[in-house]
């Protein structure tokens, strides 16, 4: 294995941590605030097919006039010479919204109506699962997939400056080159999303009131703090950053949606937030982790170890055995936030 | 003539068909400590949650001041310059004691100007009013006296005048109740008003200076602290004359009951929660165990009990009893005499919600009485006995079909009793037999441990409230730390001594 391979897969790692990242950040979130979300993997999916489609839809309008109808009235203007904005924003908007929907409704379910926390985040997983075949499949007629999306439909991968000038330089050069340069917007993004969920949480008013009230929602509410407001806000930004996996996910690592095509990655970000014992750094780590192994699993289809194939099925496994291992407790003990899942309700 | 601090004026308050305040008049003047008295259950906790905002009276009027205020939330109540002290602290365990102050009372934003400034703020109220507690030091790793101290130092951050304590000694030391009483009394020299809620009839004739009592939702009476007594107070709490004093012969004690040498208990941690912990029980009498909550009287049930396995030795009437292993449960526990009303009621003496027959059953169904051929339970028969034991406890309602969780924590308390006590045990172990029980329930509850004492039954007694042990024990050991500090007859201790013995000082020794 030479250093090339290794940084092809250290590449390839990066990308597929990205989606685990958003959403293993936007249940950071929502523990933290004391509501359990396993509806992660609902969002992503939900979340992947607004993003395809509305991309896809939109990418007819790039060069066509569109009409734009003001409902009920019948008045129609004529975008002229084409939608000058590039169909993926489109999509990354009907993304994030389409997902932060199902986290209000998540939302309603737990905090206003003191619902069970699990059994709304499985409803939540059903719904999207169901739901996305089924208008996929009367919006394109291609089997509950998308269109392929091409061009700016997608996002394009960005290349730092100077990475073509630098790819010489021993060492560094490779690593900027191939490693760190020529990722989709998304991936810098996420990067960013830890430093900021860190900055939030650790270094503002609303983090500290925001851990407060995974903690000790009473400590909140007797202060004078809104302990329903700020689990609101803590849930929709849930939304809005699975919103960003499942968009990365659809646009930014393939190229359209397909069915159930978050393949566990929610659950597996709800492992990595188990191993990152709730903190943004670590949660980068684990993500990473996992990343690495999936990407693994797909460079080494067949290996052989001492004489021994290792079936393609256990390489593609490894990220799922990663979860299993990390949620039956054998990596040490992760205290979660003290009030999560708990509805609040106010004491006599 | 200045106005009152709070004044509030025909505060009605009903949850469904419970009419929890009903026409309730109060006057707190400026700059005294007044202090409210009630049974729980007497609509004190609901009057000062209206006050705090938690709840919103159906009729009546909050005066602040002089001035008439609208007080929906919390918020309100911090503004009008209200703070509370709950009985349970609202504290964030893992967060330091400067992030719990500055919580919902932020300067901006950002935290770092905020936490500056509360720095400085804390260290003036430190100088102030003997407040010092580390600023940088984790909720979770400081004791309740001083996570108390936090509480007040919150208030006093928001600049409270008025400060409200819901039951601040339940939690604490002697010595840390003292330091409390000396923060008050600053408070109050600085001009600060206290209402203090207590059920502890000495504290309210120590500190302060006026007193309202509750009983059924409303208020009773007020009465200047001076001009009135303990017995007067209890009187009119309970609504009838209450013995204060226990009605106790002199304890005729027997051979030894229990035996215990060498006890050692370390937990999963691998803490010592016991070591060489050594005593003895003689039938008809009453060993009282003193010491502040955690220092080994939960453990040293436990094991006694059946619940938690231990090194040493212990001897029932002779014989010992293993302390780990498969005979090391409640079952043999209790075929060997031993009956265990344990310190937790709600978790381990009762199943919330289960029925009362049900509950009275528990530890002993294998009891033939109970059994109808080898598999069936006799339920009619056990149901019988419920009802008998309860009309003899006096639990009310005496109705076997309500589930646990629908009696008073004084009644449930009563069941637990009732299903130990009545099978003539020859030792009884018994944590915390009156904790949040009423006055009324207490002196009844008292009377039967006596009772039984009396029977030539051995009594182990463990209870955080000194007076209890000083009243009822025939012989007191404090515990301090998994060790037992000394032993000594109630006649020939005092409070101060049995004290310095529960924060490991032996006076005696030194």
């Amino acid at each position: 294995m030479d250093f090339m391979t290794v940084l092809q897969i250290l590449d390839s790692a990066l990308r597929l941590a990205t989606p685990l990242l958003f959403a293993c950040l936007a249940g950071l979130f929502s523990e933290r605030a004391g509501i359990f979300d396993i509806g992660l993997e609902g969002k992503i999916l939900v979340s992947a097919f607004m993003a395809a489609s509305v991309s896809a839809l939109m990418m007819a309008y790039v060069d066509a006039p569109m009409p734009l109808c003001v409902p009920f009235t019948g008045a129609c203007v004529e975008i002229a010479g084409g939608v000058p904005i590039a169909p993926i924003v489109f999509g990354v908007l009907a993304g994030m919204g389409a997902s932060m929907v199902l986290a209000l409704l998540h939302g309603v379910a737990s905090i206003t109506f003191r619902g069970n926390q699990l059994i709304s985040g499985v409803a939540i997983n059903f719904l999207a699962s169901g739901i996305t075949v089924i208008i996929g499949e009367n919006w394109f007629s291609l089997g509950g997939r998308t269109p392929q999306l091409e061009g700016s439909a997608r996002f394009q991968e960005i290349t730092l400056p100077f990475a073509e000038r630098v790819g010489n330089v021993p060492l560094f050069g490779p690593i900027y080159h191939e490693l760190l340069s020529g990722h989709t917007l998304l991936v810098y993004i996420g990067l960013l999303a830890v430093f900021l969920t860190w900055w939030v949480l650790f270094r503002t008013r609303f983090g500290l009131r925001l851990r407060a009230v995974g903690e000790n929602p009473e400590s909140v509410d007797t202060a004078g703090v809104s302990v329903i407001r700020l689990r609101y806000t803590a849930v929709l930004i849930c939304g809005l950053l699975c919103g960003l996996s499942g968009t990365y996910l659809a646009t930014g690592l393939a190229a359209g949606f397909v069915k159930e095509m978050s393949a566990g990655r929610g659950f597996i970000a709800l492992a990595a937030l188990i191993f990152a014992k709730w903190r943004p750094g670590y949660a980068l780590m684990a993500c990473l982790l996992f990343g690495l192994l999936e990407a693994i699993g797909n460079r080494f289809q067949n290996i052989e170890i001492f004489g021994i194939q290792i079936p393609v099925q256990f390489m593609q496994a490894l990220p799922y055995i990663l979860t299993v291992v990390i949620l039956a407790g054998f990596v040490g003990k992760a205290i979660p936030p003290r009030a999560g899942g708990e509805p609040y309700v106010k004491e006599r | 003539m200045t106005a009152p601090a709070i004044e509030l004026t025909g505060i009605s308050k009903a949850f469904g068909p419970v009419q929890a305040n009903r026409n309730i008049h109060i006057k707190v003047m400026p700059g005294t400590i007044h202090g409210i008295i009630g049974e729980n259950g007497a609509g004190k906790s609901t009057l000062m949650s209206i006050l705090y905002g938690f709840y919103q009276a159906d009729s009546g009027n909050i005066s602040v001041n002089g001035v008439s205020t609208d007080i929906r939330e919390p918020q309100h109540a911090i503004g009008a310059g209200i703070g509370m002290v709950f009985q349970h602290f609202k504290l964030v365990q893992n967060f330091t004691v400067l992030e719990n102050i500055i919580l919902g009372a932020e300067d901006g934003a950002m935290l770092r100007p905020s936490k500056a400034n509360a720095r400085k703020e804390l260290r003036r109220l430190a100088d102030e009013y003997e407040l010092n507690v580390d600023p940088d030091a984790l909720i979770e790793d400081i004791g309740v006296g001083t996570q108390q101290r936090v509480e007040i130092l919150k208030a006093l951050y928001r600049q409270a005048d008025i400060l409200i304590l819901d039951e601040p000694t339940g939690v604490l030391t002697p010595a840390e109740a003292d330091h409390l009483f000396r923060i008050l009394e600053g408070l109050r020299r600085q001009g600060k008003t206290i209402i203090l809620i207590t059920h502890k009839l000495r504290e309210i004739m120590e500190i302060t200076d006026a007193v309202s009592v509750m009983r059924g939702g409303e208020m009773v009476a007020t009465l200047p602290t001076a001009g009135t007594s303990p017995e007067r107070l209890a009187e009119l709490m309970v609504g009838r004359k209450v013995l204060l004093r226990i009605d106790k012969k002199q304890a005729e004690p027997g051979d030894a009951v229990l035996e215990v040498e060498s006890l050692s208990v370390t937990d999963a941690d691998g803490v010592r929660r016991l070591s060489d912990v050594s005593f003895s029980v003689r039938s008809g009498e009453i060993l009282g165990i003193a010491g502040v909550a955690g220092n080994g009287q939960s453990e040293l049930l436990q094991v006694l009990g059946g619940i938690t396995a231990a090194t040493g030795n212990v001897r029932i009437n002779g014989i010992g009893i293993s302390l780990s292993g498969r005979r090391a449960d409640g079952q043999s526990r209790r075929a060997r005499g031993i009956a265990h009303v344990p310190e937790d009621r709600q978790h381990l003496g009762l199943i919330m919600d289960f029925l009362a027959w049900e509950n009275m059953v528990f530890g002993y169904h294998h009891d033939p009485a109970y059994r109808r051929g080898r598999l069936l339970m006799d339920n009619a028969a056990i149901r019988r006995d419920a009802q008998t034991k309860m009309r003899e406890f006096d639990v009310r309602p005496p109705i076997p079909g309500l589930p646990a969780k629908s009696f008073s924590g004084g009644n449930q308390q009563k069941l637990v009793l009732a299903r130990e006590m009545t099978r003539g045990p020859d030792l009884l172990l018994v944590g915390q037999p009156t904790r949040g029980v009423d006055i009324g329930a207490i002196e009844f509850i008292h009377q039967h441990i006596v009772d039984l004492r009396d029977d030539g039954a051995a009594i182990l007694l463990v209870s955080v409230e000194l007076d209890e042990i000083m009243s009822l024990s025939d012989r007191i050991a404090v515990m301090f730390d998994g060790r037992v500090m000394g032993e000594r007859l109630p006649g020939e201790t005092h409070e101060r001594e049995l004290g310095l013995l529960m924060a490991g000082i032996d006076a005696g020794a030194a």
